[in-house]
């Protein structure tokens, strides 16, 4: 028992991340009707975001160690902790949390211009070409990250108040065995506040009902005089947002590297595809579900039956959802079942 | 495809076919010039042109874009090796071997994903791809060697070849056609005449009933279904064509150096083969092999230059830019590679789409036009060679 929930916690945070990314690629391909292969590096701009931004604060001065009073020695220490001991150790701390700060505005500005300057000339063009263009830009996207950071993984750390594991099994009275990173469940929850934020923005606004009628009928839509255009590249930089605030806050989770982007695009399609092509919902619940699923097959009881299966197993669930359900879990019939 | 919708003449493809041949065997000459006549950069040129020859007949005649390409260009490698090893250095058997393998594996793989179409078959196919390559990595590691690779080694049976009584060397044994040494120019020439071979049988294919019917496949597949065909078979048919060419290009590959990784499978290496196809002109015969030729060609020059040398070579620029030029050019080059193929794919995508030979024809037009009347643009023609189809 306390394994099981052991394994759905454990997959409960990568489905997240899924989730997140999976949300942000049916919103565009609702919206856009975009197949945007470029989708995975938006997440990791926003993880770099949180990188730039620890770098920034970190930047460091000598400072003479007191701990050491046999010889001079010095220390690095930021300069913002130096000058302001209490206020700037706090932000360095906290740097990981202040970074989505800085990373809506980028993420926005970034979404903004990929959609006016690169999207918008291919909403006609077959999907062929899309995921081509697309699929150039992810390319570009992660050339230059690595050439800026670097080829390695670059930790991030969590702060100090969330550092550790919580016990969870001690909280529910199941056992101790069952703890679970603190981080993990901050990012649970911001998850679920994401994704709230997301439907209630498309539920319960003006802006959102008319983006939805536009997912249904676009034609109609612009025919009564709005300009559904304009929203719908707002709705892209709302889906790049998503993207980088999932990944400034994977960040402590999984330390960035310059192919992230890439690794989770193709798990994120997959949910996508499982979800139900334009079916938010879907694209939510596939994401936890083959979170989920992944971190069932990753143990080593399920290891020892099927070998390999933790490798391969989001690949089976798709494969055989697509043969078996085309219009995915949870997707509308019609919508691109073919 | 042909542009103004007639299909060429049988003169007319042997023709192609004759000044592809000799422009193929003569690259030692005339790549001199470009400084790429040296034997490993034209074997790939010739590998990777197999390999999008192979491509574009799935994608250029059905439309159907696969991102798992490179699963059969890895199995093939790992066949031609697992075949060095097992049974005899001669590259004939692998060759075959390699073939067969990807084809069935093609088959495989082709027969569940082409129950979908548009993107979701792409989604299929890269997600077999990447399943394939996790294994690879993973599980498979008995077969594959994982992460090493799989290479030849002293200590393998390869059963031909003691019971033919070929002489044990001291050293690792090099792979050998009847004798002759697949390294150097001699493994060009073998790697060249697999290609001419492979472009005359795609020729073939592309000019036939069979091909006509996979065009039409591209241009109305519904249309199709209506008029009685079931076009699930020659689908399938072509999937696993296009496979066995990434099969022979994996053997060739592991021809000229027996050494077979997991990274060929990657998904980026599907994507390569698209660009190749892409940037050449998706359809046409010639466009794959140039457009492979040239991005390989390119890799080789932009990769190879460091920071050295592009100090040395940018030591014009004033002083003071200097840095910032050799920084902002160092983005592209070595390392960053990546980031102009990247760059490529986009521009070709987004101003070329029917790349290098429709430029060609862009420009021959602009020539000729007051002898040609209006010549249809590429993406209408596809009804009216639709109409063909049938006969």
């Amino acid at each position: 028992m306390d394994a099981i929930l052991l394994q759905v916690l454990n997959g409960l945070d990568k489905g997240a991340a899924y989730a997140l990314i999976a949300l942000g690629l049916t919103l565009v391909f609702g919206t856009l009707g975009v197949v945007n292969f470029a989708h995975g590096a938006l997440f990791m701009f926003g993880a770099f975001c949180a990188v730039t931004l620890e770098k920034v604060l970190t930047i460091s001065t000598k400072v003479k160690d007191e701990s050491i009073t046999f010889f001079e020695a010095y220390k690095e220490v930021p300069i913002l902790e130096a000058n302001f001991p209490v206020v700037g150790g706090f932000i360095v701390d906290w740097s990981v949390p202040f970074a989505i700060l800085l990373a809506i505005p980028v993420m926005l500005i970034i979404g903004l211009v990929m959609e006016r300057g690169l999207i918008r000339h291919f909403y006609n063009r077959p999907h062929a070409d899309q995921i081509l263009v697309t699929f150039g830009l992810a390319i570009v996207a992660q050339e230059i990250i690595r050439h800026y950071f670097g080829a390695n993984p670059i930790p991030q750390l969590a702060p100090d108040a969330f550092a550790g594991a919580a016990p969870i099994g001690e909280l529910f009275g199941l056992g101790k065995n069952v703890v679970y990173p603190w981080w993990r469940l901050v990012y649970l929850g911001f998850a679920t506040l994401i994704i709230g934020g997301v439907f209630a923005f498309l539920q319960f606004t003006t802006f959102g009902m008319v983006v939805r009628a536009g997912m249904q009928d676009r034609e109609t839509v612009g025919l009564l005089g709005i300009n559904i255009q304009r929203r719908f590249t707002i709705v892209f930089a709302l889906a790049a947002v998503v993207a980088g605030l999932a990944g400034v806050m994977y960040t402590p989770i999984l330390p960035p590297n310059y192919h992230m982007g890439m690794d989770f695009l193709v798990l994120s399609f997959v949910v996508v595809v499982v979800g139900g092509m334009g079916s938010l919902g879907g694209a939510v619940l596939a994401g936890f579900l083959l979170g989920i699923l992944q971190s069932f097959a990753s143990m080593t009881e399920v290891k020892s039956i099927v070998p390999g299966i933790d490798q391969i197993i989001i690949y089976l669930v798709a494969v055989v959802v697509l043969l078996v359900r085309p219009r995915g879990l949870l997707g509308r019939k019609g919508v691109m079942e073919d | 495809m042909s542009v103004t919708g007639r299909t060429p003449s049988a003169l007319a493809d042997w023709i192609l076919m004759v000044l592809f041949a000799a422009a193929v065997l003569t690259m030692p000459w005339w790549l001199a010039p470009f400084g790429a006549n040296y034997p490993d950069l034209m074997q790939k040129f010739a590998i990777y042109g197999v390999f999008a020859v192979g491509f574009n007949l799935l994608f250029g005649l059905t439309g159907y874009l696969s991102f798992g390409h490179a699963a059969f260009l890895g199995v093939g490698s790992y066949t031609a090796v697992w075949c060095f090893k097992l049974l005899t250095m001669n590259v004939l058997p692998a060759l075959v071997a390699s073939v067969v393998v990807a084809g069935i594996f093609a088959f495989l793989i082709g027969f569940v994903s082409l129950r979908r179409s548009g993107i979701y078959f792409s989604i299929l196919t890269l997600a077999f791809a990447q399943m394939s390559y996790n294994l690879a990595y993973s599980v498979l590691t008995p077969i594959t060697n994982g992460e090493t690779g799989l290479q030849l080694s002293l200590s393998d049976p390869r059963v031909v070849d003691s019971a033919l009584g070929v002489e044990v060397t001291r050293s690792l044994p090099s792979t050998t056609f009847f004798g002759i040494k697949m390294s150097g120019i001699s493994g060009f020439y073998f790697c060249a005449v697999v290609l001419i071979i492979a472009f005359f049988v795609a020729l073939r294919i592309t000019r036939s009933p069979f091909g006509m019917m996979l065009k039409a496949i591209k241009s109305n597949q519904t249309r199709m279904k209506y008029t009685g065909f079931n076009t699930r078979p020659y689908l399938i048919w072509a999937f696993v064509i296009s496979g066995m060419y990434a099969g022979l290009a994996g053997a060739l590959l592991s021809i000229t150096d027996p050494l077979a990784g997991a990274e060929r499978m990657q998904w980026t290496a599907s994507g390569e083969v698209v660009l190749m196809t892409i940037l050449g002109g998706v359809g046409t015969m010639i466009g794959p092999v140039l457009g492979a030729a040239l991005i390989k060609y390119l890799e080789n020059i932009f990769s190879a230059i460091n920071t050295g040398e592009l100090t040395r070579m940018l030591s014009w620029v004033p002083e003071g830019m200097q840095d910032f030029a050799v920084s902002t050019v160092g983005l592209f080059v070595g390392d960053g590679w990546h980031l102009t193929l990247g760059l490529m794919f986009m521009i070709v995508v987004v101003f070329l789409p029917g790349g290098i030979m429709e430029g060609v024809r862009r420009i021959a037009r602009l020539f000729s036009r007051r002898k040609a009347g209006p010549v249809e643009p590429p993406r209408a023609t596809n009804i009216a060679t639709a109409g063909e189809g049938g006969a």
